[in-house]
């Protein structure tokens, strides 16, 4: 059954707060943010209906909100994703060297999640931190000017975690 | 040493929280203007000559006295924190610093306007520094500069920092105040403005990080100490954040007066190129500004040197010029394909367009794919032509302005460097092997002698 907790719903409640009367349609972004981290990192249909529920607006104002954003996955992604910035900054400082090396040790393509479902990649568009290029988004955190030994690191990082 | 007035105290430890930071001086500017009059608040601004720091220029305090006053309708300041054009990363670096920086700014700027409730809108990715900016909203909160009767004024005042959510196109301001509204973020045509109906057709200014964080200053220094730093109409300071081909990539404070040169070569700022390479090319104001290359960076067409301000950087127009933008600025060395590189920034604008106008979705779309060809060594010298037509096309025929902002950068790399594109068409197997390189692009340009 797809229902917040009560410190979840305890949100949503604090959430619609921070807008006028009638405007919770408002909330929608940051309780998409937390129906995807708490349901798995992806927004299932019944989630995004559910979320609809919540804020009581139709779910197709919630479906064509959450296809139109780059954050919101409308696929099951891996515990882990690599999003590596590949605009031309960061190519400027070899992205595309960055994204080889991912593919080559995961054994995986672009858009795709490994076997074992831990690791998804994904190129993205400028993140915002161009100065310390080449650079991925990982969860909540940015790893910047990487290397190849970087990227072993942060591998195994996310494998002894996933344990 | 260049006189900071953001990032003075950026590095003093401990800064990010409130007890520091109100050591050091913070929240004075609040002290101050609460015993103003607002209408005296955005005079101050106005008298400073601020520039809004987003991208477009345009001077703060006359927005602010555009905002429309209706009697009993709210208003609204919303803080623009969606910082997505590529080569920018100044407002993060501001935020994640010195983040009561900004909350002071938005205070002293909400009380101005008559905002009771303001918002920042930051680029969802920025997900650590929305916790950095909550921490220090609760600590001026606690200590009364935010939440009800402010220090004894009657001003109440709340500040709520809503998450993007992948979307470069939010940055827009109608679009942002459309994702703000929980919809997709399609651009609204206008007018009416949001001076006039914004947020949930309420009256509504949005400004910049930095603009907002500058009203600090302003008001502590008094307006005339402001515009007393700098040249002509950039007065102030500006964050430049300085990426590419340079040794010491980052986020600059800088004071309008210093020339690119001095910019990119001296050890205070950019420390050169590495590796000891020439300078090919740069564009200074972040992606939609036009590219230039080395010889027209350094010095305008006049043969003067440029310098770092909104003037100069668009001294020759769009023929020999460029502009100061949002300060993005992106160095390629020698050894950068432009076309490459052009490439990679068409690609951006198609994945970012919203789609609501024809000329945008479909022209950023076939630039793309013929940026592609060119670069793979699969174009024609027809493809030059046509997408210095299709960007001609697109420039002034769409709803917002991320039209230009695509059309802008082929437009310039076209017209700059045409004969790097021309040298792919003619050469499709080696120029999967080697790149252009520098050419002519850092030689000396004519200037012609007028009598
Ligand atoms: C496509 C597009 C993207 C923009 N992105 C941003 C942005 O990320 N941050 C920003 O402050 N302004 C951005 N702007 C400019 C805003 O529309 C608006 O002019 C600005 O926030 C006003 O603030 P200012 O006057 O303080 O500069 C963008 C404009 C366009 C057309
Ligand atoms: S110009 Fe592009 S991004 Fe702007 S409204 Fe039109 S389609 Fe959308
Ligand atoms: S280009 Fe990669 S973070 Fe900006």
């Amino acid at each position: 059954m797809i229902q917040f907790d009560d410190k979840g719903l305890a949100k949503v409640n604090e959430i619609i707060s921070r807008y006028p009367d009638g405007k919770q349609k408002s909330a929608l972004l940051p309780v998409l943010h937390l129906a995807q981290t708490t349901f798995g990192g992806w927004l299932d249909v019944p989630v995004m209906d559910y979320v609809a529920s919540l804020l009581k607006i139709e779910p197709i104002e919630v479906y064509e909100v959450a296809s139109f954003y780059s954050m919101y996955n409308l696929k099951p992604v891996g515990k882990y994703m690599f999003e590596v910035c590949q605009t031309g900054p960061c190519m400027l400082n070899g992205s595309d060297d960055i994204v080889a090396y991912i593919k080559e040790k995961l054994n995986i393509n672009v858009g795709e999640t490994t076997a074992d479902g831990l690791f998804t990649l994904k190129v993205v568009e400028c993140l915002g931190a161009c100065g310390y290029a080449p650079m991925m988004q990982l969860g909540k955190t940015y790893r910047e000017h990487l290397t190849k030994e970087k990227v072993d690191a942060i591998i195994a990082e996310c494998r002894s975690k996933a344990n | 040493m260049a006189k900071k007035l953001l990032l003075e105290k950026a590095h003093v430890p401990g800064i990010r929280y409130y007890d520091t930071y109100r050591r050091e001086g913070g929240y004075r500017s609040v002290e101050k203007t609460l015993k103003m009059p607002p209408a005296d608040i955005v005079e101050e601004v106005k008298k400073s000559g601020l520039r809004g720091r987003g991208g477009a220029g345009f001077p703060t305090g006359m927005k602010w006295s555009f905002i429309s006053k209706p009697e009993g309708v709210p208003r609204h300041l919303v803080c623009n924190a969606d910082e997505s054009e590529p080569g920018t990363f100044k407002d993060r670096y501001l935020m994640e610093f010195i983040p009561h920086l900004l909350i002071e700014g938005m205070i002293v700027s909400s009380f101005a306007l008559g905002s009771n409730t303001s918002y920042i809108y930051i680029r969802g990715e920025y997900d650590w520094i929305t916790d950095i900016l909550e921490e220090a909203i609760a600590e001026a909160k606690k200590n009364n500069w935010l939440g009800k009767n402010i220090q004894g004024s009657g001003f109440d005042c709340e500040i709520y920092v809503q998450r993007g959510a992948g979307a470069y196109i939010c940055g827009e301001e109608t679009a942002l105040i459309e994702s703000l509204e929980g919809k997709r973020g399609n651009p609204r045509i206008k007018p009416p403005f949001p001076a006039v109906k914004g947020l949930w057709e309420r009256p509504t200014v949005v400004n910049n990080v930095e603009t907002l964080a500058a009203v600090v200053p302003i008001i502590n220094n008094g307006a005339e100490a402001y515009a007393a730093i700098g040249v002509g109409k950039s007065t102030g300071t500006k964050l430049i954040s300085a990426c590419g081909n340079i040794n010491k990539p980052g986020v600059y404070e800088i004071d309008m007066t210093i020339s690119v040169e001095e910019f990119i070569y001296s050890d205070e700022y950019c420390g050169g190129i590495p590796n000891g390479k020439r300078l090919k090319a740069c564009i200074p104001g972040g992606s939609s500004v036009p590219i230039v290359p080395a010889n027209l960076l350094l010095t305008t067409a006049k043969g003067e040197k440029r310098l770092m301000n909104y003037e100069s950087l668009s001294d020759g127009g769009f023929a020999t010029g460029t502009m100061m933008g949002s300060g993005g600025f992106i160095v390629l060395d020698e050894d950068q394909c432009i076309v490459k590189h052009t490439y990679t920034l068409a690609r951006f604008y198609r994945h970012e367009s919203c789609g609501q106008c024809s000329p945008c979705r479909e022209g950023t779309g076939w630039m793309e794919k013929i940026l592609k060809n060119i670069e793979e060594g699969r174009g024609q010298m027809s493809d030059i032509d046509l997408l210095w037509d299709i960007q001609r096309r697109i420039e002034g025929n769409t709803i917002c302005p991320l039209g230009d902002a695509a059309a802008w950068p082929v437009a310039a790399a076209i017209r700059h460097f045409r004969d790097e594109f021309e040298w792919h068409v003619k050469n499709p197997e080696l120029c999967r092997t080697r790149n252009y390189g520098l050419a002519h692009y850092a030689d000396p340009i004519h200037v012609p002698v007028t009598a």
